[in-house]
């Protein structure tokens, strides 16, 4: 039992172990190695600060308090990464890991935060005073929320919500037991959920996103748990290593296995919005403050196929010809059903959603390709993916009217005239997810196309291929309408923005076109990141 | 194939670099200095011809292989060089790209300019990008990819100088084009971009049959064509290279864009897409398809040759019918593009040579008569054939430049076009008969749809309304002048572009272990020898 409870639940909860240690035989204390969490720490410990200037810092510091706090967490959590990059162990009593990808990934997870971060901060496109609502919970349509439209109040709240999930995310990627990993997956989801209702504008749409991201988030989480159960039954261990050792050994009784693997797998797939569990993504894209739709999509996928990838190639590497014919049809569910729908949106936010969808497909690819080289282009896709959505959501925030953003394709007709910058800006990183050469895109798909061939996986690289031409359609018409179109008489504006926004935007020109020209050492950190400890 | 050893003046590297250095300096110029950008563009288009016929001096027609070789690691994680090489056909092409590009900005001197709206529907300068610099800009940046991916050794770095090529003709089509133009670049995009991709899976293909053989990936078309691909493979992966090409090409039927793409483009940007851009198709032929893939070649080669005959009756056709100009020059190619790939996939040494000189003709032609549409559509303000008629009359340059680019695309003897659609017939006829045969009927409606949209314009009553044309202007003049020069003399004395193509040609088909078929006299059969005996 005592071999069991530290296995299991030590890292959860440490009280148990001590009550535990107090009945029976002395325990010694697990050991902890804490350099090795420190970015973990670190980013926790700004969150927590975070909270407490919520709470005691009067109002107007607030905000100068709370921007320069979760960026030097960032930052200095990123400084820790680097410091522990060529750290490759089992840390905390199993239950975090400290390898190539962990690394990689919350290297990434935080540059991306930085990104979203620049936005979230950005208050001088909207008159207002930032895209946040100072009350979320005032009823849309009553005087005190039409009060709040024009206040130049805002939520402060968001910035150590944002920061805790910027913790679950990276805990989530490098967690190496399953409880951990369901603990990370609420750290990062809770914050998000909040963080969907709180658009200042379109308030309805926006607690809509919240309401439905929330019940099929717990939705997804209980599937989660339900496969956890059900492979702690099949294995006695929620190790990722133990579970690998089970599936090696013959005799066992595998509809544990399977069972749970596929309710495992719909509580990943449902974070990455993976085809058919996508159907929140477009609601909640629509929905959420764009600062917060950058921030999901990029920092939120990282941390779900960090998970989805861990958890395939750790625990169950060995029984990859029973998941990956599954995992074909789901990607290819997943490219199809993504490039097809975006296809007929009229909305920019959704229409990027729907190409996320699809881009989750492309990376499906690469978790299919189950080597070294599937891992790797993953990894590196990861990252400039996320770079690019941040510009592109970036320059979505810019693009307003009257009315707050004007997100209806249609009145983006001939933006490129009035702002020749910013459409350029928009056409680029569009080229990019179409995957045109010279872009951090093509890399991308390159690496991992290259890894599902020499993966044996030709016939699914045609359709990611054909995928790819239909996405281009959609990308490219909204080019059209930039530069090919007449402006509308009443068109919207484009914002000029204050140091962040421009931070984020150039944060994306510049690695979109670096990693689309000279990707050789991102290239280099992926494939030597790409190894997990078990 | 063989290649010199890199090193040496980087040729090839400077002579791309000029024009993009030339379109950021010119993206950089204030709004408003119109005609400073012009000539600025000229200047540099013009350094580049210059430097592209100091380079064509320095190649030694004595060698085979690959001259100006450069090579330097890129990407190294995936074995992707920056490799650059011109063998003959490369060079031939290159040095089109450099003849056309200052013509090209000659002939669009008042198309790019803003007060020059209206009547020809050519260039309207009221949306996005569409501005003068933005024009000219995107002209040389459009210099520097087709360089590049004529220049390139590397598969990997063709495969990106291929694709990005489609954007600065994308917004060339798009920002600047006919009332259609968002259709039109939109199609021209989306076949290219598919072609593009399939041709991307092919790659990398390539990419892992050469790292399971050689244990290391590799691009490098040295290498790649010494690989030892099994049949099935070659068929897969040169599918992928071709129909990547086809569409390119345009090969029938594949062609669909072109009209539309030809038809909005403004000129020149029309002459640069049909008369070169598209020779990437082509090009991808005979430097790609038949040495990467011998074996798949020969298996394909007649229905190649097939769909090459159809586009040729059926290009010819569809021409005649055209009342739209820009139509029927844009479906002419067609036909000459259906020449040009029976040409390369006849695999005789005439053939090919006649068809690398072909593309370089048919860039010579289809560019002059690309450019007399457009001084003609500029003076009436109308496509349509009905709406014109007896201009010769008022503006006799006109005409003769009319009849003279109409007639070296109906390739009359004496004029360059001949001796490549002779050669390719020839080359042709000595393996595929037939082929040959009914390919040479095309020639007779070649003659057809030239003569009757030149006597339609030109001949005949004067078209009311059009008393007031006016003869070519000095500019005019000086914007074709250049290239029927070039088909007359080079109709006469081929025999400097011959001595660069043949070594080069005879090289690629010695790569698919394929020589020439002995000629049918000089053959007696073996068994008769014997029964003499």
């Amino acid at each position: 039992m005592t071999a069991l409870s530290t296995h299991v639940l030590a890292p959860a909860a440490g009280g148990l172990l001590r009550s535990l240690a107090a009945a029976g035989a002395p325990i010694k204390a697990p050991s902890i190695d804490y350099k090795g969490l420190s970015p973990l720490l670190i980013v926790f410990a700004v969150a927590l600060v975070g909270v407490g200037v919520e709470a005691f810092a009067p109002p107007r510091l607030r905000r100068p308090l709370q921007i320069p706090l979760a960026m030097g967490g960032f930052i200095a959590a990123l400084v820790a990464v680097v410091l522990l990059h060529s750290r490759r162990q089992i840390i905390a009593v199993g239950a975090v890991a400290l390898d190539g990808p962990a690394l990689f990934l919350e290297g990434s997870i935080l540059i991306l935060a930085m990104g979203a971060l620049l936005l979230l901060a950005e208050r001088s496109t909207d008159s207002t005073g930032g895209a946040l609502v100072a009350s979320p919970a005032a009823l849309p349509g009553s005087p005190e929320a039409g009060a709040l439209l024009l206040s130049r109040e805002t939520t402060t709240e968001a910035y150590p919500l944002m920061v805790f999930s910027v913790g679950g995310m990276m805990l989530f990627a490098a967690s190496n037991t399953l409880l951990v990993m369901f603990v990370a997956l609420e750290i990062l989801s809770l914050p998000l959920y909040l963080m969907a209702g709180l658009a200042r504008r379109r308030r309805l749409v926006s607690q809509e996103a919240a309401m439905k991201y929330f019940l099929l988030g717990a939705f997804a989480s209980a599937f989660f748990v339900y496969g956890l159960a059900l492979l702690y039954g099949f294995a006695g261990s929620v190790q990722l290593s133990a579970i690998h050792d089970a599936v090696a050994q013959t005799g066992k009784n595998d509809t544990y296995l399977f069972l749970g693997m596929a309710l495992l797998t719909v509580g990943l797939l449902f974070k990455i919005g993976a085809v058919p569990f996508h159907a929140w993504t477009p609601d909640v894209y629509q929905g959420s403050p764009t600062p917060v739709t950058a921030f999901m999509a990029s920092g939120t996928k990282v941390a779900a196929f960090g998970a989805l990838l861990r958890v395939f190639y750790v625990a169950f590497g060995t029984s990859r010809w029973d998941w990956r014919p599954f995992m074909w049809v789901i990607a290819i569910l997943t490219m199809v059903v993504g490039a097809v729908l975006a296809i007929t949106q009229s909305d920019v936010k959704r229409m990027l959603a729907y190409s996320s969808i699809a881009h989750a497909g492309f990376i499906l690819v690469g978790v299919t390709a189950a080597n070294n080289d599937g891992l790797a282009g993953s990894l590196f896709y990861l990252l400039t993916y996320g770079l690019t959505i941040i510009g592109a959501f970036a320059v979505v925030g810019l693009v307003r009217d009257g009315a707050g953003e004007a997100n209806h394709l249609a009145r983006w007709a001939g933006l490129g005239k009035r702002a020749p910058f910013i459409a350029g800006s928009f056409a680029f990183f569009l080229f990019a997810m179409a995957g045109i050469p010279l872009t951090s895109g093509f890399i991308g798909k390159f690496a991992i196309f290259s890894a599902a061939i020499s993966g044996h996986a030709l016939g699914l690289v045609v359709v990611a291929v054909v995928t790819s031409a239909v996405t281009a359609f959609f990308y490219a018409r909204v080019v059209v309408l930039m530069f090919f179109t007449e402006p509308a008489a009443d068109g919207p504006t484009v914002a000029l923005p204050s140091g962040y926004t421009a931070g984020a935007l150039g944060l994306g020109l510049a690695s979109t076109l670096v990693l689309g020209v000279l990707p050789g050492s991102v290239l280099d950190l992926a494939h030597n990141a790409a190894q997990f400890v078990r | 194939m063989t290649f010199a050893a890199p090193g040496g003046f980087p040729w090839l590297t400077v002579l791309g670099a000029i024009p993009l250095l030339g379109a950021l300096l010119l993206a950089l110029i204030p709004a408003g200095r119109d005609e400073f950008v012009k000539r600025l563009a000229l200047a540099v288009s013009l350094v580049v011809l210059g430097f592209a016929v100091a380079m064509s001096l320095a190649y030694d027609t004595h060698k085979a292989g690959f001259q100006f070789v450069e090579n330097h690691s890129w990407i190294r994680q995936f074995g992707v060089h920056y490799a650059l090489g011109a063998d003959g056909i490369a060079l031939v092409l290159i040095d089109l790209v450099a003849v056309l590009t200052p013509v090209v900005v000659l002939a669009s001197w008042r198309d790019a300019d803003p007060s020059a709206d209206g009547v020809t529907g050519v260039l309207r300068n009221r949306f996005g990008l569409g501005s003068v610099r933005a024009f000219f800009a995107l002209l040389l940046s459009l210099e520097t990819m087709l360089v590049g991916v004529f220049g390139a050794t590397d598969i990997f770095l063709f495969y990106v100088f291929f694709e990005a090529m489609l954007i600065p003709m994308y917004f060339l089509i798009g920002s600047f084009g006919g009332p259609q133009r968002s259709y039109a670049s939109m199609k021209f995009l989306l076949y290219s971009l598919f072609g593009g991709l399939l041709m991307l899976a092919a790659v990398i293909g390539l990419y892992v049959a050469s790292a399971h053989e050689l244990g290391h990936g590799t691009f490098a078309l040295a290498q790649l064509t010494k690989l030892h691909l099994s049949h099935q493979v070659q068929d897969a992966l040169f599918l992928g290279f071709f129909i990547a090409f086809a569409i390119k090409a345009p090969l029938w039927p594949f062609h669909t864009w072109l009209p539309d793409a030809g038809a909005e483009s403004p000129i020149g940007a029309a002459v640069l897409l049909v008369g070169v851009l598209d020779k990437v198709g082509t090009f991808g032929f005979i430097r790609y398809c038949i040495p990467l893939f011998p074996a798949a070649s020969k298996t394909f080669a007649p229905y190649v040759i097939a769909l090459a005959v159809v586009g040729v009756i059926y290009g010819a056709l569809v021409a005649m019918a055209q009342r739209d100009l820009k139509r029927l020059v844009s479906y002419t190619s067609v036909a000459h593009f259906g020449f040009i790939a029976m040409g390369v996939f006849a695999f005789t040494s005439q053939g090919g040579t006649g068809a690398v000189l072909y593309m370089v003709n048919h860039g010579l032609s289809t560019g002059a008569l690309f450019l007399v549409v457009g001084f003609l559509v500029a003076r009436s303000g109308s496509r349509n054939i009905d709406d014109h008629g007896g201009l010769a009359k008022p503006a006799p340059l006109l005409g003769g430049a009319f009849l003279l680019a109409g007639l070296s695309s109906l390739a009359l003897p004496g004029l360059s076009t001949f001796v490549s659609e002779f050669l390719v017939l020839v080359g042709t006829f000595t393996r595929y008969g037939a082929a040959a045969i009914v390919a040479t009927t095309g020639i007779v409606l070649a003659a057809l749809y030239v003569l009757i949209a030149y006597q339609r314009t030109m001949q005949g009553p004067l078209k009311a309304g059009l008393e007031a044309v006016k003869d070519l202007s000095a500019r005019e003049v000086f914007v074709i002048a250049p290239v029927l020069t070039l088909i007359v003399v080079l109709g006469f004395y081929p025999k400097p572009l011959l001595d660069v193509i043949t070594p080069s040609v005879q090289a690629t088909y010695q790569l698919a272990h394929r020589g020439d078929p002995a000629p049918v006299a000089a053959s007696p059969p073996p068994l008769a020898a014997g029964a003499q005996k």
